[in-house]
């Protein structure tokens, strides 16, 4: 089993979500993440996909993306490419755990973002494996409450998938 | 010039060539239907007993034309109906266009009187849909709908149009017909390598499905095979590309298939596929399908090379250019022993059809039915079928003269889909059209016949009537120790005859063979729909058979159960 980030350009317009995930789940595919945003270009939208899966499945789930009116372009990004996760987590404290949460978070560049008499909220970005670690690294002090948004990532360089939706192919 | 949505559906319709609609008027569509009364003239809309008859008569025109079919219904309850047939068109690959009419704008959403999220429903079974909010937005819709639903691989798609939308007015100016997207052309390469794996290859098997039937690449694909003495069979979507009395074709491979083109598949050491996607009743068990085989498979949907088996090369482009470069470049080739091979996998089958008369001892069975329609039909004949036994046995028995004469369900396998079907390829044709249907099948929409008859459309309908489901009898008579669970109908006490009458049709009976043909030979010269009510055994299996999940290894081709209950 390997990991997989998928980038894929739709329109951005109504439904088109729904179109993607609707397909994912007829053709039971088993998404670990998902993200959508706005891009560069107002006329189309970005899902940024996590898969785990063999490259049979990875395969399959390009050649139905493809299939979709509304999917523009789907790229496998390289194991080099750019990964980012934000992660809003809720720790509770007492006296004797504030300044080893507080060390773990400059540690892991982590923001207090909230902070109260009993529980501090701690917002951390990065590479999906640095947010699993700060995870594991606060359940002794008990997580309140926790909350992912996905990854987000590109390729490195000077390419765009924008670009490439301009040579026709998917 | 400045229209009304509704006539601007209507007149985009006309303007990408469509002669005939099929549909049910209500609420949510009344606009449109008034603007189909004012352009009577030159789209004739053809009012079905039920939303889904009017699906499946516009699929059934599409598959015997190629032309896209178009089915109109109202919102709610007329939009669900047509779900079905636009589920069995995609399934099959078949372009067609739904317009559903829907409550307006301000009214979506609020669980309105007739609203349904049909865009929603239809997601997975359409290649694509379109809610359309905006008058605007209307015309290049439909425009772009039916470019999809006839490029690449066809298929269904659904327009969805409130009824303000249908009200409210914008510009419009005709064009012409939306253009079907060409598809890429194979690589010098690519056609190289497939002629190279060929040329390599000593008992090739040509396979054909759905992709390659309405092409008309018939004459030339029994021309290669003589040239490569290669041999051709079909999925069931391939049905009809190769014309009748060839002897390279050996006929339907896979579950039902016929015995030597199973079998041959099974032994040969190349598969050319051609427009064919390796479903699973196609193939049985993956693991032992076709081993000894190196598979190649030109197809226009890349989505499809690798799904269901791994291929030694795919081809995703135009697959009536990459075959016949193909074609073009291989040399001739025989060997002796495939065809040794083959004869004797045909003489297999003629002495099992012979011990199949024997003990038939003249009575009428499914293959003496379909005999005596293949030998009384006119040329040019289209053979529609419902689901079950009585398809199979079409599917095994019935000759085409050209390609599209058959209109069935395959990939859905919808029971109720034949008579619909059946007025519309009649309706696109103009040509006889027989449906072949059993008393289960045809119970689901038989209501269809008053539109046969108000629009006299003369559709042929004969009833292998057996008073069972006998495709899932089988299955309970060799898996489920004979539990005939609900499957028997002798209870309904139906008189097919009557029913035709009370329609307004013909109906007429025949228990003999003798019977059947007087039968069968007058309806064709009535020229009007015709009931024929004909009576096999309960009993009657379909054979071969690979059972569910089994392989060539496991195929039955004699009835060896005990005939007692």
């Amino acid at each position: 089993m390997n990991k997989f980030v998928i980038a894929v350009y739709v329109d951005n317009k109504f439904g088109v979500l729904t179109r993607v995930t609707s397909m994912f789940t007829r053709r039971g595919f088993n998404i670990d993440a998902l993200t959508v945003g706005e891009t560069e270009c107002p006329e189309y939208s970005r899902i940024t996909i996590c898969l785990s899966g063999d490259g049979y499945a990875r395969e399959q789930l390009i050649n139905q993306l493809r299939k979709l009116h509304n999917v523009k372009k789907v790229v496998v990004l390289k194991d080099d490419s750019i990964k980012r996760e934000l992660m809003l987590i809720k720790v509770g404290y007492d006296s004797q755990t504030r300044a080893e949460i507080l060390a773990a978070s400059d540690v892991y560049r982590g923001k207090v973002i909230d902070y109260t008499t009993d529980e501090m909220c701690i917002e951390v970005t990065g590479d999906p494996s640095k947010i699993d670690a700060f995870i594991k690294l606060m359940i002794p002090y008990g997580i309140i409450e926790m909350c992912r948004t996905g990854i987000v990532a590109l390729d490195r360089g000077n390419v765009t998938l924008l670009d490439r939706i301009k040579d026709k192919t998917k | 010039m400045k229209l009304s949505g509704a006539e601007i559906i209507v007149r985009t319709l006309i303007e990408q060539g469509v002669t005939d609609v099929f549909g049910y008027p209500g609420g949510q569509i009344l606009n449109v239907y008034d603007a189909l009364y004012k352009h009577r003239d030159e789209i004739n809309h053809i009012l079905t007993a039920h939303e889904q008859g009017a699906s499946h008569a516009a699929d059934g025109y599409s598959r015997a034309t190629g032309k896209v079919g178009v089915c109109i219904a109202t919102s709610g309850p007329g939009a669900t109906n047509l779900v079905t047939g636009i589920a069995t068109a995609m399934l099959d690959s078949i372009p067609m266009v739904a317009i559903t009419g829907n409550v307006p704008c301000s009214l979506i959403g609020k669980d309105s009187f007739q609203e349904i999220d049909i865009t929603g429903v239809t997601l997975p079974i359409t290649k694509h849909n379109y809610f359309v909010n905006d008058v605007r937005e209307l015309a290049d819709s439909i425009r772009e709908a039916f470019s999809i639903a006839k490029s690449g691989r066809p298929g269904p798609v659904l327009i969805d149009v409130p009824k303000d939308v249908q009200i409210a007015e914008c510009e419009w100016e005709a064009q012409g017909a939306s253009p079907k997207i060409p598809l890429p052309k194979a690589s010098e390469d690519e056609i190289d390598e497939a002629v190279r794996l060929i040329s390599a290859s000593k008992r090739p098997y040509i396979y054909i499905g759905g992709g390659a039937a309405g092409l008309g690449l018939g004459s030339e694909i029994v021309a290669l095979a003589e040239k490569i003495n290669a041999y051709i069979g079909c999925s069931f979507m391939g049905l009809s590309a190769i014309p009748d009395g060839c002897e390279r074709f050996l006929g339907m491979q896979g579950m039902h298939g016929r015995y030597p083109s199973s079998m041959a598949q099974n032994s040969a050491d190349l598969i050319l596929g051609v427009g064919v996607r390796f479903n699973d009743r196609a193939t049985g068990n993956l693991q032992k399908f076709a081993k000894g085989a190196t598979i190649i498979q030109l197809d226009p949907d890349f989505a499809e090379i690798n799904k269901n088996v791994r291929v030694a090369l795919g081809i995703v482009a135009d697959v009536e250019d990459s075959f016949r470069r193909i074609a073009a470049k291989l040399s001739p080739a025989d060997n002796p022993e495939w065809r040794a091979t083959v004869d004797s996998f045909k003489r297999e089958e003629a002495r099992l059809f012979a011990a199949e008369e024997e003990k038939a001892a003249g009575r009428l069975t499914p293959k003496a039915v379909l005999d005596i329609i293949n030998s009384h039909k006119p040329k040019g004949t289209v053979l529609a079928t419902d689901v079950g036994q009585h398809q199979m046995w079409c599917a095994q028995y019935a000759t085409f003269d050209r390609p599209r004469r058959i209109v069935s369900s395959g990939g859905l396998g919808t029971m109720g889909f034949g008579l619909g079907a059946a007025i519309g390829a009649r309706v696109a044709t103009g040509d006889t059209t027989v449906l072949v249907t059993g008393d289960g099948s045809f119970g689901m929409n038989l209501n269809e016949l008053a539109t046969c008859v108000s629009h006299s459309i003369p559709v042929i309908i004969v009833i292998m009537n057996n008073g069972v489901l006998g495709m899932v009898r089988q299955w309970q008579t060799l898996f489920f120790g004979k539990r005939y669970s609900s499957t028997v109908l002798t209870d309904r006490r139906t008189d097919f005859v009557k029913l035709a009458e009370a329609f307004g049709a013909v109906g007429m009976r025949a228990t003999t063979r003798e019977e059947f043909e007087s039968a069968f030979v007058r309806a064709v010269e009535l020229n009007d729909t015709v009931v024929i009510d004909t009576y096999i055994d309960k009993d009657e299996f379909v054979l071969p058979m690979l059972p569910p999940g089994g392989s060539i290894d496991d195929i039955i081709t004699e009835k060896e159960v005990s005939e007692d209950e």
